[in-house]
């Protein structure tokens, strides 16, 4: 099979690709190698030597029977090789099978990275890929969207600047009557950290919120969440390929925590919004540092508990499961602290295999879950192997703390009839610890 | 033929060797200069540590998640690398050449010792046709390149194992000497070109994994 025979009709990519010409692909893709484009690429493509042990490493190879259209070095073949054999030159119908091979059938999860010998990232080759499509017009419309949104609300979902205050009020209000005391301080200056979630946190997950609000002012936390644009973390453009607007959001966020003169930020439970600041946001902004230290929440939890600032009433008896998400494990190495967390609050966790860096994907990460309901199918069906590990466990509860995983993981235990409930680290220390009588 | 012989390990191998060094150093230069200049967000986090540190790891058979997955295809690389190393320095002929150029000398092969090990050879790159057909994955992905680094590898051990057998008379050694001399030039230019670039895109995937990813990458 390849990307030919399982096509998906998607608006934007259809109203892209009908925008193109062959001349038009050519000089984008000669301005592209030129101009962004160096050694990695060249030594990437020249040293492949097509073994296909990569294949093995990918979810949807796997659980697509084995189909080496869905192989890291299928999809490569199917769009780089093809383009520099052909120096660019290739139809817009091309062009389509490339952006839905990019965008919709690779999570960026570098899972492959542990198969190839000679170390070639496959995500980064479509990621490139991405950017060509970026800059062809060519993107899915439903992640088009939030990078729209990006650009117009500097947050990934349309929330107005009012209504993200109203969210906070809103939920400050509500959580005051089991905290009477609880506060969701905003704009604070010099405290000690700004406390930063994606957008879809008050647009679909606003309890999340009131969670974090009630462990930071149980744990006696002196903190703020910021009224103005640069309070989500989030990052839709690093995906689309609209590196520029990847750019914007980053220093916009860290330009928010240095005009409220906050001693760090500390990041909700989400992956790709890690990989922003530490990988690809950063380094598209030439900093190989950041400029305000960052942590990641299931850092910040571990911390609380080193420190004793959390106490619980009880502990989880029943059999939990740990997913590990790519971006914040084999992207960041949080593994050791998420299960140092993990077992603060749960007795019997039982390890997936394979777990820590060697994980599978959610199949949600790498913005494919934002490439929408067109490409739902093949995301959950891809993911089989998922599937098959969580199964494998017995657990009744799987912790997983990346809100993509959440969204992957919930559509693949739907799928699959798992009958296992998913679980934020917030949820389950929100749930398990001390509140006022 | 004993002139076109001569002439093939002279003046030929010294072109072949010279066109390899020369297009070899100019290709990693021209590589390092457009890291340098195009690559800089990564070049800034290359790392002697993490670099030798996933070179160590993957030198290990079986250590990594993809030697583990393909027990056959990994015990098969490991023998043909080793024995391909083993057979190009060791061979007596080859220490011949040597002494005759520089006056180098050292311990060789036995004949035998030297057939069996071309043999095996010979047997690995069957085995990567093989499957090269078979797996649907890698017939998928193989190209025109693939089949020419293959054969380049594969036709001067067979014309040396059927020049040791005495097969086709003289024009065995010469033919090998060619196609050993056509392999020379080709490293820079085919799927062969991993022999120069293989250690440096290990050494910055371990150097992202090691220091911005702060995890393992085998």
């Amino acid at each position: 099979m390849s990307i030919q025979d399982r096509k998906i009709e998607d608006e934007g990519l259809s109203y892209g690709v009908s925008k193109l010409t062959t001349d038009k692909i050519q000089q984008t893709f000669k301005a592209l190698i030129d101009n962004e484009t160096g050694a990695k690429l060249k030594a990437f493509s020249e040293s492949c030597v097509r073994c296909g042990m990569c294949a093995e490493a990918c979810h949807f190879f796997v659980s697509h029977g084995n189909d080496p259209s869905y192989s890291p070095v299928g999809k490569v073949s199917q769009t780089m090789t093809k383009l520099l054999a052909n120096d660019g030159k290739v139809t817009p119908d091309d062009i389509y099978g490339m952006a839905q091979v990019a965008y919709t059938e690779c999570n960026l999860c570098r899972r492959c990275v542990h198969y190839c010998p000679i170390g070639i990232d496959v995500a980064y080759i479509m990621t490139t890929i991405r950017r060509f499509c970026h800059k062809l017009g060519v993107t899915p419309q439903y992640i088009q969207d939030t990078a729209h949104s990006h650009s117009a609300t500097m947050n990934q979902m349309w929330v107005k600047d009012d209504e993200w205050i109203d969210s906070l009020f809103w939920q400050e209000d509500e959580a005051r009557e089991e905290f009477p005391t609880l506060r969701i301080p905003m704009d604070k200056e010099g405290a000690d950290f700004y406390y930063s979630v994606i957008a879809p946190e008050p647009k679909f997950r606003t309890q999340l919120i009131y969670q974090a609000a009630a462990i930071m002012n149980q744990a006696g936390c002196d903190w703020t969440m910021p009224s103005m644009p640069g309070w989500d973390n989030s990052d839709m453009c690093m995906y689309s390929g609209d590196f520029e607007m990847m750019g914007r959001l980053k220093r916009q966020h860290f330009e928010l925590a240095q005009k409220l003169k906050v001693s760090r930020i500390v990041m909700g439970e989400c992956g790709h919004a890690f990989r922003s600041i530490y990988d690809n946001g950063n380094r598209w902004l030439g900093w190989k540092d950041y400029p305000v230290p960052v942590v990641h929440s299931i850092e910040f939890f571990a911390e609380l508990f080193e420190q004793g600032r959390i106490k619980l009433t009880h502990k989880i008896q029943e059999p939990v499961t740990i997913h590990d998400p790519c971006n914040i494990v084999r992207g960041y190495g949080l593994m050791d602290k998420l299960r140092y967390v993990a077992h603060q609050l749960c007795d019997n966790i039982v390890e997936m295999y394979p777990n820590r860096e060697h994980n599978f994907c959610c199949s949600a990460g790498g913005g494919v879950i934002n490439c929408g309901p067109p490409f739902k199918k093949v995301r959950v069906e891809g993911n089989l192997a998922k599937a098959n590990q969580l199964k494998a466990t017995g657990a009744k509860i799987c912790i997983a703390p990346c809100h993509n995983c959440h969204g992957g993981l919930e559509d693949v235990i739907h799928h699959y009839d798992l009958g296992i409930e998913l679980k934020f680290l917030g949820d389950l220390i929100y749930e398990l610890m001390e509140k006022p009588e | 033929m004993n002139s076109l012989y001569n002439f093939a390990v002279g003046p030929l191998a010294w072109a072949a060797f010279i066109i390899l060094a020369v297009t070899a150093v100019w290709r990693l230069w021209s590589m390092h200069s457009l890291a340098k200049q195009k690559d800089a967000s990564s070049v800034a986090y290359m790392s002697w540590k993490f670099s030798l540190r996933s070179i160590f790891n993957w030198l290990i058979p079986y250590k990594s998640l993809g030697w583990k997955a393909n027990p056959v295809l990994t015990a098969v690389t490991y023998v043909f690398h080793i024995c391909f190393i083993v057979l190009v320095i060791f061979v007596t002929p080859h220490q011949i050449l040597l002494e005759n150029a520089f006056g180098i000398t050292y311990p060789t092969l036995s004949s035998d010792a030297a057939d069996v090990l071309t043999l095996i050879v010979i047997a690995c790159c069957c085995y990567f046709v093989y499957r090269r057909v078979t797996n649907v994955t890698v017939r998928y992905v193989t190209r025109t390149n693939d089949w020419v680094s293959l054969g380049l590898v594969a036709v001067p051990f067979l014309t040396a194992i059927l020049g040791s057998w005495s097969v086709g008379g003289e024009i065995m050694p010469l033919l090998h000497v060619l196609t050993a001399e056509a392999l020379i030039v080709a490293i820079p230019f085919t799927r062969l070109a991993h022999i120069l670039f293989a250690l440096f895109t290990r050494a910055y995937m371990g150097s992202e994994f090691g220091g911005v990813r702060h995890c393992k990458d085998w």
